[in-house]
């Protein structure tokens, strides 16, 4: 008891603090952060010049304009597909309801490669579906479009888990109202229904975004790897990776990092904004 | 839960503009239930659902030897065993930074709390493919490791370290994540009260923080594992590729697909697709107990 | 003095919980922290429990200085505002929780917990869960579980907060006389002076993380020693300007009066013994109150409240009214005094 230690180490009630911190820290130091970190090792090897270079590369500029496209594709069809999911689940009772509440979580549980083999296999022109394109002249499977379609298919349960906890706290009963005084369907959506939901939408939203960006497994078999056409950021870093050029792939690799942190950084400042809003409106 | 179709209230006491809307209203409400239900089951139909349909027609394609040759090859074998090593180290390493980390954010005041609880979400906001990549460069030949390991005739990289620590990598948040809000939604005077009594930390995490979070560990659990079975862009890039030795399953699948033996690869991939149904049903029976279970301890 | 605070202060981020806060408390007392939300109470109460740490200042429990004494090696029971019970442990685990960490030996923890079960009145429920039990049944098992390692200080955070209004009154009076047939020193806080007034032997009002007054209930009624004290404590109105009042002329350096409502006589008109001290006022509103009648009568624009009894003859809004002030609490920033109807005191010394 003496009194003239540093009393710091007293003042937390529940006991553990420093063990529980210190076996954190460790852990996410040596699985996360110094492999991390490495990154910054070796881009100071590469020097401003070869990064620039790198980074500034057709190729990858290429890249980078169709995996920025394809993911914000595919989260827009994900946002207003994710919206009319998690309003059924929600809102109706229908046979089946369950089951599709609980098929919306596959993505997450099905291997991104077997998600890749099967959408491929299914896309092509000699698939099931890829035969009724084809027949009209149009290609999927290695194609944007094809890519689109492999990150809908991982996006969709981000869009629908973030507006569905939304839509179940907020009272069926402002609906009704809104109904009860004439307000047309689509009036009630827009002005009723629509601003509750927007922060969870746009979170699902940006989240999807942010997957379909870097997502690699179920993509890169739809995708066929064409340079300038069907090749996305991530296999660019593969491919440089497989030339052993491990400066231009970490430098790439930068840029992906930067628009990913971009992305959250986004969301989360427009969502602070709509919260913000959204309790100056309260008051 | 809201009643579809309400009761509806006297007609006689609303205005009869307002009825009139209300009726319209009412009519368009139920098209729109209708277009708006099998919009919705279209979708994922066949988004989510011919997918797996395909793998299973696929997979029995050229009858049941061919399928069965396929998931009995000693390759498929091999990869099979990787997989499920790399999934259970993930899940041990996992399960105790998730019950580290959640108690240390959740019950604990300390500068710097939202800049940790940031740092833990990093692997979900990177690209797999970076993930491995990191390793490479820690680990191979560029990688400032790199003496030491061959000063010890250690190798991570294109060996079964570097898959299992690409595969904890990517997997590293799950069990945090869910335990986090759990464990601040509880609040900690429960804990208070323990300590103030004189209990330690051991007593107090088994006794009064480990009962309340139990499902929300399993539901973790169940997550990590799913994830941690299927992960392939961050081992596609650490593991090198060598068969017997350094594939697991989906890389299986992917080596598979391009030398084209379709009925093969989607035949290792059904493997999966039933771990995938099962790990969905017990994900939603676990989600399904632990929300009953709150509803009960919790009011 | 068994529990004592000297010059403690506390800051939270910048906001000054505790400032400058001293009392003691004798041993075998039971003691009201009493004070509006945000007052610091309830940091008084953790920082005792060892639950939040002074910036500086000492705390003294039983002549010895605890500032450096951890939480759980004071001897203290805790009674927390939502009690926080084990959820996940049954009402006997709860209770023996204390002496299970202490490694007591098992036949005594059992006896000691049906000892307390049966003082707090809870036979039979010794295997339900919390989410089984009462506001009021947590609110013992709370008690009990505090009880257990017989602590020699028994501190209670808002124990009634989260009890129906109910059965508040019944617990306040158990919880009473269970604590002087214990006979254990105990702190409560309280936001409700009811509940100060009717449990505690001594109340402590707080306010703004300072100690405004401390003294037995009565006293504090009677002679409040601060500005706030006077508000804070009955059915206090504040007045704008009192000098107008008659009686009330000659009192000088303060600038507000606080009145209760029975410092108030309401009369019909021509019903007033003391016609010559008395204002005359209009009623506004009159409101039964079970036991008595509440009435708001404007006075020279002001509004005062003043009871009268059901069998007095009703009084109708707008009606004229006679009414008498006997005291008045004048204050201004520091200090405040009691002020006396000067024009009765002259009645008095005419008539006696």
């Amino acid at each position: 008891m003496g009194s003239l230690k540093p009393a710091r180490k007293k003042n937390r009630v529940i006991p553990g603090f420093g063990l529980s911190m210190g076996v954190t820290l460790s852990m996410l130091s040596l699985i996360v952060m110094i492999p991390l970190l490495s990154i910054f090792v070796v881009l100071s090897d590469v020097g401003p010049a070869d990064l620039w270079k790198a980074i500034s590369d057709p190729q990858a500029v290429a890249a980078y304009k169709i995996s920025l496209l394809c993911a914000l594709a595919a989260a827009l069809v994900n946002a207003v597909f994710g919206t009319i999911l998690a309003w059924i689940i929600v809102r109706y009772r229908f046979p089946g309801r369950r089951i599709l509440d609980g098929l919306i979580e596959l993505p997450f549980a099905l291997p991104t490669a077997v998600a890749g083999i099967a959408l491929t296999t299914l896309y092509a022109d000699s698939g099931w579906i890829g035969r009724l394109f084809a027949g009209i002249g149009v290609k999927i499977a290695y194609t944007p479009v094809g890519i689109t379609i492999a990150l809908i298919f991982i996006g969709i349960p981000f869009v629908v888990r973030s507006i569905q906890p939304v839509l179940e706290k907020l009272d069926g009963q402002y609906e009704e109202a809104a109904t009860m005084l004439g307000a047309g369907l689509l009036r009630t959506f827009r002005r009723v229904v629509f601003p509750e939901i927007r922060p969870a939408l746009l979170t699902g939203f940006g989240l999807a975004f942010a997957r379909g960006l870097g997502e690699y497994g179920s993509v890169i078999f739809i995708a066929g790897n064409i340079p300038y056409k069907t090749q996305i950021v991530p296999l660019v870093i593969m491919s440089k990776l497989e030339q052993f050029n491990y400066g231009a792939a970490t430098s790439i690799a930068l840029v992906m990092i930067v628009f990913s942190f971009l992305t959250l950084f986004a969301i989360n400042f427009i969502q602070s904004r709509l919260n913000h809003a959204a309790k100056g409106a309260e008051n | 839960m809201s009643d579809p179709n309400p009761i509806p209230p006297n007609p006689a006491s609303i205005p009869q503009p307002a009825a009139a809307a209300r009726n319209t209203a009412r009519a368009q409400g139920r098209t729109a239930r209708l277009v708006l239900i099998a919009l919705g089951v279209l979708f994922i139909l066949v988004m989510l659902v011919l997918p797996l349909i395909t793998v299973c027609v696929y997979a029995l394609k050229q009858g049941w030897d061919v399928f069965s040759n396929a998931i009995t090859d000693p390759y498929a074998i091999k990869a099979l065993q990787l997989t499920l090593l790399a999934t259970a180290a993930a899940v041990i390493c996992n399960t105790v930074f998730g019950l580290f980390a959640s108690w240390t954010i959740s019950k604990f005041h300390f500068r710097g709390k939202q800049f940790l609880t940031t740092l833990i979400d990093i692997p979900f906001a990177i690209s797999p493919v970076i993930a491995g990549l990191v390793f490479i460069l820690v680990f191979g030949r560029i990688g400032w490791a790199y003496d030491f390991l061959q000063a010890h005739d250690l190798k991570v990289v294109f060996a079964v370290p570097g898959v299992i620590l690409a595969t904890i990598f990517v997997t590293f948040p799950f069990v945090a994540r869910e335990l986090i809000p759990l464990m601040q939604a509880q609040g900690s005077d429960e804990e208070e009260a323990a300590a103030l009594m004189g209990a330690g930390w051991w007593t107090i995490y088994r006794k009064i923080t480990l009962p309340h979070i139990k499902w929300g560990l399993l539901y973790g659990i169940i997550l990590c594992t799913a994830r941690a079975l299927g992960e392939f862009g961050a081992v596609s890039v650490v593991s090198g590729h060598l068969r017997g030795k350094t594939n697991t399953l989906p890389l299986h699948i992917e080596i598979l697909f391009s030398e084209f033996q379709l009925t093969a690869a989607f035949a290792v991939s059904s493997i999966l697709v039933a771990a995938a149904i099962i790990i969905l049903i017990l994900r939603n029976i676990v989600e399904f107990k632990g929300r009953k279970e709150e509803h009960e301890h919790v009011r | 003095m068994y529990v004592e605070l000297r010059q403690v202060d506390k800051a939270f981020k910048g906001y000054k919980a505790l400032d400058d806060v001293s009392f003691s408390i004798e041993k075998g007392k039971l003691v009201g922290l009493l004070g509006p939300s945000g007052s610091g109470k309830t940091t008084i109460l953790r920082t005792l429990a060892g639950l939040v740490h002074p910036d500086s200042g000492d705390i003294y429990i039983d002549g010895q200085r605890v500032n450096d004494v951890p939480a759980s090696k004071r001897g203290i029971g805790f009674v927390f505002q939502n009690y926080a019970l084990f959820r996940y442990m049954t009402v006997f685990d709860n209770i023996a929780f204390g002496l299970t960490v202490e490694k007591k030996d098992k036949a005594f923890i059992r006896e000691r917990v049906n000892q307390l079960v049966d003082l707090v009145g809870l036979q039979g429920l010794q295997s339900r869960y919390p989410h089984q039990l009462s506001g009021g049944q947590k609110q013992r098992v709370a008690f009990a579980r505090a009880l257990a390692p017989n602590p020699h200080l028994l501190l209670l955070d808002e124990p009634f907060a989260a009890i129906d209004a109910k059965i508040r009154k019944e617990l306040r009076l158990w919880l009473r006389e269970t604590i002087s047939s214990l006979g254990i020193t105990s702190i409560f806080v309280t936001h409700d002076q009811d509940e100060a007034v009717e449990v505690a032997d001594e109340i402590i009002i707080v306010n703004r993380g300072r100690i405004e007054q401390k003294g037995n209930p009565a006293d504090i009624y009677k002679e409040p020693s601060t500005p706030f004290a006077a508000q804070f404590i009955g059915e206090s109105s504040v007045l704008a300007h009192y000098r107008t009042l008659k009686g009330f002329e000659s009192y000088e350096g303060y600038d507000n009066a606080v009145i209760r409502p029975e410092l108030i006589q309401i009369a019909k008109l021509g019903k007033q013994p003391y016609a010559h001290a008395s204002e005359e006022g209009t009623v506004e509103d009159v409101f039964f109150r079970g036991s008595l009648i509440e009435v708001h009568v404007n006075v020279q624009g002001m509004r005062l409240i003043g009871y009268r009894s059901p069998e007095e003859a009703a009084l109708a809004p707008g009606e004229p009214v006679s009414v008498l002030i006997y005291r008045l609490y004048l204050y201004n920033e520091d200090k405040v005094r009691l002020a006396e109807n000067a024009r009765l005191k002259d009645e008095n010394t005419v008539f006696i």
